[in-house]
């Protein structure tokens, strides 16, 4: 492509090896791409963002008066995936999904991972979203974790690396759908020259998954109600919501429309309430139960817990997996996986320092412009710091905080994120990208769908790829075989 | 099955569609009033359409007079009033949103676009060679959400309940700019009957969208007693107290047939269906129009207030 400068072998170019030639994902497209004229392309890419706005596909940023509601920008040129890679990720993406239902199941019963001394037990004691109330109790089908988030990146032809679990509730993939849609719509030439996986049967996918966690004792077994339960209309998320309701024919429900009646959660219909046996919810554990967790929520259900733990709910993703999210048991994620599966991980951890371990601060301290340091709890690009980058001033607010607390931390190399091309005004430039691919978990077994949400850091040379700091998305090719 | 929070959403969508439209009439009404008359009976003019509003309190705290400028600046978009236009817009949208899931992409479509559009016409002081071009969108917007949901919504809850939310709010708009006309212009029964200010009921019959299908037909004479029969009994006419109770009428019928059973709502409604029957301009004469529009009134409210009980609109 005229102008394209992937630069040299760091980082790694996904469209272009560092000699100059188009890598075997990109072939197809790039055949496509140089028949296309570039007035057209400009063209198409005024029209994907009217098509965003016009669709209400929009983010709600936190914090921001102006913009109550703000797109998350899109980029038309695809990220391309080969089936064989996919394969590779798929194996790997299987067991660690395996691996973390096992051990919340460990967790939650006997803790045999922390008898055998492979994980510390401080590690979740202090946890926020570790739930006693969930001790000793199996959700049904003993599934805890039903849709997962796993966050990719990648620094090599082979190496790719998982940056972070999100086993609470992982968002985004409304995105992953409506690219694929928009860029259907936009070039519906380039899906006949191409040969592409589909995404779009992930709802139903999803709803068959749900309907196959149905409690134990159900209100309507053989054909179980199912409901996406949300925090309403302000949230940032509720477009997905609202898109994934409608996309699987399932009710969209807030707090206020659900009551225990007769020992079952109930929805309030326009003609009496009705039970609820399966929900798929989209509000905290801490909001879920007003009478077991936080007792000011309006956005939960008094007593759904007690329903819960008498069989006639399930509720996905379990109370209590958030523990996972957190980056002190992702530190531990390697030894997890080899307790659990008797494997050693196909998927590698980024490598990380637990600032809680005296030697690992020391080193994080001598080399924070380095390092990448997180919140062990932070999320969405909040609570970071990144070495390279950043301004004395900062390095140095992060240095009195890691003094202060250091059990809050870790830290992580600065990772060459491979790049992929991007549209801009003045042709293809390569920009830094991630990785989420979800996947559903039922007693039926685990399914990916192939494709997920890329993000992509807009500015030029920026690491930092949540939408909440700048960053885009594409749309997620797994080309087949 | 339908959530009683989305029928509630949905029902008050379009109660907000159709205030926004009705009050963007009454300031097009008023504004082609204020152009053909002096300064005083313009000012006199901006008064009424506030009254009409329902605002004068609010306006008067915060104005020393009336003009045109701060009139539609007041009713469109100052924050002083929280139920301004744009206001009222964004509980469409709000609304659209919170019924998502049950409204076509077609609907949510027409209501976020025209959200889109009216947010920056909005967004700064209305002059007045702008004022024209934001009436004729807000009544633009009415105009394609009202298509789309005719044009790609079942037939089901949703659609009832949507419509009935158009009803309930268009008749009590109807009735109350009657109401106000009539109480300012003909206070007492001797009046009725001579000839009126042909100038104030061309206002009125311009806020309802009626001057063309009126003179047409009552070949251009202007009399109260005509007037009264087309906004109040004809129901060909769609924005008359018959038509919109005639059609509020057939969504509460059709929800009843879904339902495999009628509410309080069915039996207020047939109450006022046999009042309304019995009707005749000389009955609604004799009985003082005035107190015949706050009868028709109260009853749309109370059938409004069964029907958000028996649908179980609220927790």
């Amino acid at each position: 492509m005229p102008g394209y400068q992937p630069g040299d072998a760091d980082p790694f170019d996904e469209m272009y090896d560092p000699a100059g030639n188009i890598r075997p994902a990109y072939v197809d497209y790039c055949d496509w791409l140089s028949a296309q004229e570039s007035n057209s392309l400009k063209r198409k890419n005024a029209e994907a963002d009217d098509s965003f706005r016009r669709t209400g596909i929009t983010f709600n940023v936190y914090g921001e008066d102006e913009a109550e509601e703000r797109l998350i920008p899109f980029d038309m040129v695809p990220r391309v995936i080969t089936a064989g890679e996919w394969r590779r990720l798929t194996r790997g993406i299987e067991q660690r999904v395996r691996a973390l239902n096992a051990f919340l199941a460990d967790l939650y019963h006997r803790q045999e991972i922390i008898r055998a001394g492979r994980v510390p037990e401080r590690l979740f004691r202090q946890n926020e979203a570790w739930l006693p109330h969930m001790v000793g109790f199996t959700p049904p089908g003993g599934i805890y974790t039903h849709i997962v988030g796993i966050d990719l990146v990648r620094t090599g032809p082979d190496e790719f690396f998982v940056l972070e679990d999100n086993a609470r509730t992982p968002s985004g993939v409304s995105y992953m759908l409506e690219n694929r849609e928009t860029m259907m719509a936009m070039f519906p030439d380039l899906f006949t020259q191409v040969s592409v996986e589909t995404v779009s049967n992930y709802p139903r996918r999803l709803a068959r998954s749900l309907a196959a966690c149905v409690p134990p004792d159900a209100a309507n077994p053989s054909k179980p109600t199912v409901a996406v339960l949300t925090p309403g209309i302000y949230n940032s998320a509720y477009f997905e919501h609202a898109f994934l309701a409608d996309q699987m024919g399932a009710e969209l429900v807030e707090g206020s429309d659900l009551r225990v009646v007769d020992g079952r959660v109930q929805m309030r219909t326009t003609s009496g309430y009705h039970p609820i046996d399966v929900l798929y919810r989209r509000v905290d554990d801490d909001y879920l139960d007003p009478l077991t967790f936080n007792p000011d929520s309006v956005l939960g259900v008094p007593g759904i817990m007690d329903v819960y733990r008498a069989g006639r709910i399930t509720i996905a993703n379990a109370p209590g997996t958030g523990i996972c999210d957190d980056k002190a048991i992702y530190s531990f994620m390697p030894e997890i996986v080899e307790f659990y599966t008797g494997e050693k991980p196909l998927l590698p951890n980024v490598q990380t320092w637990r600032c809680a371990d005296p030697d690992s601060l020391a080193y994080v301290l001598d080399n924070l412009e380095e390092l990448v340091v997180k919140e062990v709890h932070g999320s969405g690009g909040y609570g970071m710091l990144i070495g390279p980058t950043a301004a004395r001033r900062e390095i140095k607010a992060f240095r009195a905080k890691l003094e202060a607390s250091p059990e809050n931390y870790i830290a992580q190399p600065t990772l060459s994120l491979s790049t992929c091309p991007i549209y801009t005004k003045k042709g293809l430039a390569p920009r830094h990208v991630d990785l989420r691919p979800f996947v559903l978990v039922s007693p039926g077994g685990i399914d990916l769908t192939p494709g997920g949400l890329t993000r992509v850091a807009l500015k030029k040379g920026s690491l930092v790829v949540n939408s909440s700091q700048g960053g885009g998305t594409k749309d997620t090719w797994v080309l087949k075989d | 099955m339908m959530l009683g929070r989305t029928a509630n959403g949905l029902f008050w969508m379009l109660r907000y569609l159709e205030r926004a439209e009705n009050t963007a009439r009454l300031l097009e009404a008023g504004l082609r009033m204020a152009l053909t008359r002096d300064l005083v009976t313009a000012e006199e003019e901006w008064r009424s359409v506030i009254a009409t509003s329902g605002q004068q309190a609010l306006f008067e705290a915060s104005h020393e007079g009336y003009d045109g400028m701060s009139a539609w600046n007041f009713i469109l978009r100052d924050k002083a009033n929280p139920a301004n236009v744009r206001e009222m817009f964004g509980a469409v949208r709000s609304n659209a949103r919170l019924a998502r899931t049950n409204i076509s992409s077609e609907v949510w479509e027409a209501v976020n676009e025209s959200w889109m559009q009216l947010e920056s016409k909005l967004a700064r002081p209305i002059s007045q060679s702008a004022v024209g071009d934001v009436l004729a969108t807000i009544k633009r917007a009415a105009t394609s959400v009202h298509g789309a949901l005719d044009g790609s919504m079942l037939r089901d809850e949703a659609y009832h309940f949507a419509r009935a939310g158009t009803y309930i709010e268009r008749a009590e708009s109807t009735a109350r700019i009657l109401d106000m006309k009539y109480f300012l212009l003909l206070p007492s029964l001797s009046y009725v009957g001579t000839s009126v200010d042909s100038g104030q009921w061309d206002q009125v019959l311009r806020s309802v969208a009626g001057v063309r299908a009126y003179s047409w037909l009552n070949a251009g004479q202007i009399d109260a007693r005509s007037i009264v029969q087309f906004l109040v009994l004809d129901d060909r006419f769609p924005r008359s107290l018959a038509f919109c109770r005639s059609a509020l009428r057939d969504n509460l019928t059709s929800l009843a047939r879904m339902h495999g059973s009628e509410g309080d709502c069915h039996e207020i409604m047939r109450a006022a269906d046999v009042h309304i029957a019995e009707m005749t301009v000389e009955r609604i004469f004799d009985q003082g129009l005035h107190e015949f529009l706050v009868d028709y009134m109260a009853r749309n409210a109370a059938i409004a207030d069964a029907i958000a009980e028996d649908y179980r609109f609220l927790a």
